[in-house]
């Protein structure tokens, strides 16, 4: 084998060509990582804009008014996000986290699983308006009319995929050797899981929900079709039910301009109430563990 | 109970074949492995050493497919009886790995959590002392028990699973290489270990290091792989009698380094 001619030196630098390869490729991919951030900037940086100057009090306090007339804000819009969020969270959070344990501990590659975990790929894909559809002719036309329920309904099976999804990997994540301690000392697969596994996973599992949670928050087209809108505050849980990404939409294609600086505002609402949740959540089980 | 010359036997293995789904690992081993002393594993990689070892607690099974053959039993009952609880099965017989693997919460936890699976009454601190005691930990952790296992060096973590092992109290010891990872004064620490645990239970340790067999083990089991690369067991005894008089030409090359 020859070898080309290597030089002692230490100090010597790289070949002319390698040393530019290398450089151009460096700053190759520092241009494409700005090129990537520029959408998300721009994104903020308008709703920021355009939004700041209509929050105030009244958003909170007040119910939606006709265009033309002063003030007014969208308050029950507020409350009908956070109420089906919570919904859709608390069906979707214990059947995504579950399913995802199955998937992982209980039988990891069996015939089964795959199906599972295809059918779990294949809701991932499912349009939300087709969702929507789906929870309206399920929901809605059984029960009667529009519902936060039904909403709840709807974004519950938006999330359950994410959710699932993020906690397989999560747990995925976890060494094997850790499982193997424990079934070593004796501990069966439920102590395994509850005491070890899980707090293990937790923050990759919480950073998951939030992920569906900021999802289904700004979805839109399932809660046409099951929660509808309303200009009043909630009345019941099964009463249509008004929402800051519906109430978004509604005004953002009106022709007026009042109304439609009302929508960048409660754009810039849903992104805080996104970045509140993430914040507290995080703050929360962080103490935890 | 005698320390030394004891004639129970804690296992005694019969016509055991191994297969890794169809594969196979292990080819007929049969042996005796006497309780309260220190039997050590030698062989050279990929004869099955760590294979055997994780037979006797049945942990093979929770990491892939396996078939076994033939008969092991712990003083005296079959452990492949279908009616045997795993569970009661791995608090018997607890199992040091060869990376240190604590669990991801804090000292303390890690010794307690055996004890708290079983739902164990009794003091609990105590019970966490005394077992970080036996493992000659206690004194470089007694002020920080309620912080990370994971902030603990690799002889110090490795000790802590030692510990942890022996909080359910356990009839056996399994350690497989468990100073490979580990720098000459850890290791020695976990030789002095094992010599003061020996005349309370019963240890079995693969290690590729000779003289560390020479020096904690009284029985050797040498294990090596046949023509069709299946591990068999080629030789057991005494150690001396293992090191400096081998019955089989092998054994004797694998001691002396003259091997493959
Ligand atoms: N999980 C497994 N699945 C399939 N085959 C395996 C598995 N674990 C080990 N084997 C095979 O079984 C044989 C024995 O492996 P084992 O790990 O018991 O060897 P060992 O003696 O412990 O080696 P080492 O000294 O390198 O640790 C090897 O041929 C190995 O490839
Ligand atoms: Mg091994």
């Amino acid at each position: 084998m020859t070898m080309s001619k290597q030089s002692d030196d230490l100090t010597q630098p790289l070949e002319a060509g390698r040393t530019f390869f290398n450089t151009g490729m460096t700053i190759l991919s520092g241009v494409f990582t700005l090129l990537g951030l520029i959408p998300l900037f721009l994104v903020l940086f308008y709703v920021l804009s355009q939004g700041f100057s209509s929050l105030n009090a009244d958003i909170f306090t007040q119910l939606p008014a006709p265009s033309g007339t002063l003030g007014g804000g969208f308050g029950n819009a507020i409350q009908g996000t956070m109420i089906m969020v919570a919904i859709a969270a608390s069906i979707s959070v214990p059947i995504g986290v579950l399913t995802a344990i199955f998937l992982s501990e209980y039988s990891r590659d069996s015939g089964f699983v795959q199906y599972v975990r295809f059918g779990v790929n294949v809701l991932a894909g499912v349009p939300s308006i087709v969702i929507g559809v789906f929870a309206y002719g399920v929901v809605v036309t059984t029960s009667g009319g529009f519902s936060a329920y039904a909403g709840g309904f709807a974004l519950a099976i938006l999330m359950l995929p994410i959710i699932i999804r993020t906690t397989e990997e999560a747990l995925k994540l976890i060494p094997w050797e850790l499982r193997l301690g424990s079934f070593a000392l004796g501990a069966d697969r439920f102590n395994t899981i509850a005491r070890v596994i899980l707090p293990a996973a937790l923050p990759g599992i919480i950073t998951g929900i939030m992920l569906a949670v900021s999802r289904a928050a700004g979805e839109t087209a399932p809660l046409i079709f099951t929660a509808l809108f309303s200009q009043y505050w909630l009345e019941g849980l099964n009463k249509p039910t008004a929402s800051l990404a519906v109430l978004i939409f509604n005004y953002a294609t009106t022709p007026y301009a009042d109304l439609q600086h009302k929508a960048w505002g409660a754009s810039l609402m849903l992104l805080i109430l996104v970045l509140i949740i993430s914040i507290v959540a995080r703050i929360v089980f962080r103490r935890r563990s | 109970m005698s320390s030394t010359t004891t004639t129970s036997n804690a296992y005694q293995v019969r016509n055991m074949n191994f297969f890794y789904g169809t594969r196979q690992a292990l080819d007929g081993i049969n042996i005796d492995i006497p309780a309260q002393s220190v039997t050590a594993i030698i062989g050279p990689s990929g004869c099955g050493k760590s294979t055997f070892l994780k037979s006797l607690n049945r942990i093979a099974e929770a990491e892939t497919k396996v078939r076994i053959d033939g008969q092991i039993s712990l003083f005296g009952q079959n452990i492949y009886d279908p009616k045997v609880n795993l569970t009661q099965l791995r608090r018997r017989v607890g199992m040091v790995f060869q990376r240190p693997n604590p669990f991801p919460m804090s000292i303390y936890d890690n010794v307690a959590y055996g004890p708290r699976v079983f739902g164990t009454k009794g003091n609990l601190d105590a019970l966490v002392e005394s077992s970080l005691t036996k493992a000659a930990i206690w004194n470089e952790v007694k002020d920080k028990l309620r912080t990370s296992a994971q902030g603990l060096s690799g002889g110090q973590q490795q000790r802590l699973c030692i510990a942890r092992s022996l909080a359910v109290n356990p009839d056996v010891l399994l350690m497989d290489e468990p100073c490979s990872a580990l720098d000459p004064i850890a290791t020695l620490r976990i030789e002095e270990l094992i010599e003061n645990l020996r005349t309370q239970l019963t240890i079995i340790i693969v290690t590729h290091n000779m003289q560390q067999a020479g020096r904690v083990s009284q029985n050797t089991l040498f294990f090596n792989t046949d023509e069709s690369r299946i591990g068999q067991l080629v030789e057991s005894g005494l150690t001396k009698e293992i090191f400096f008089s081998p019955k089989d030409k092998r054994t004797e090359d694998y001691i002396t380094g003259r091997f493959g």
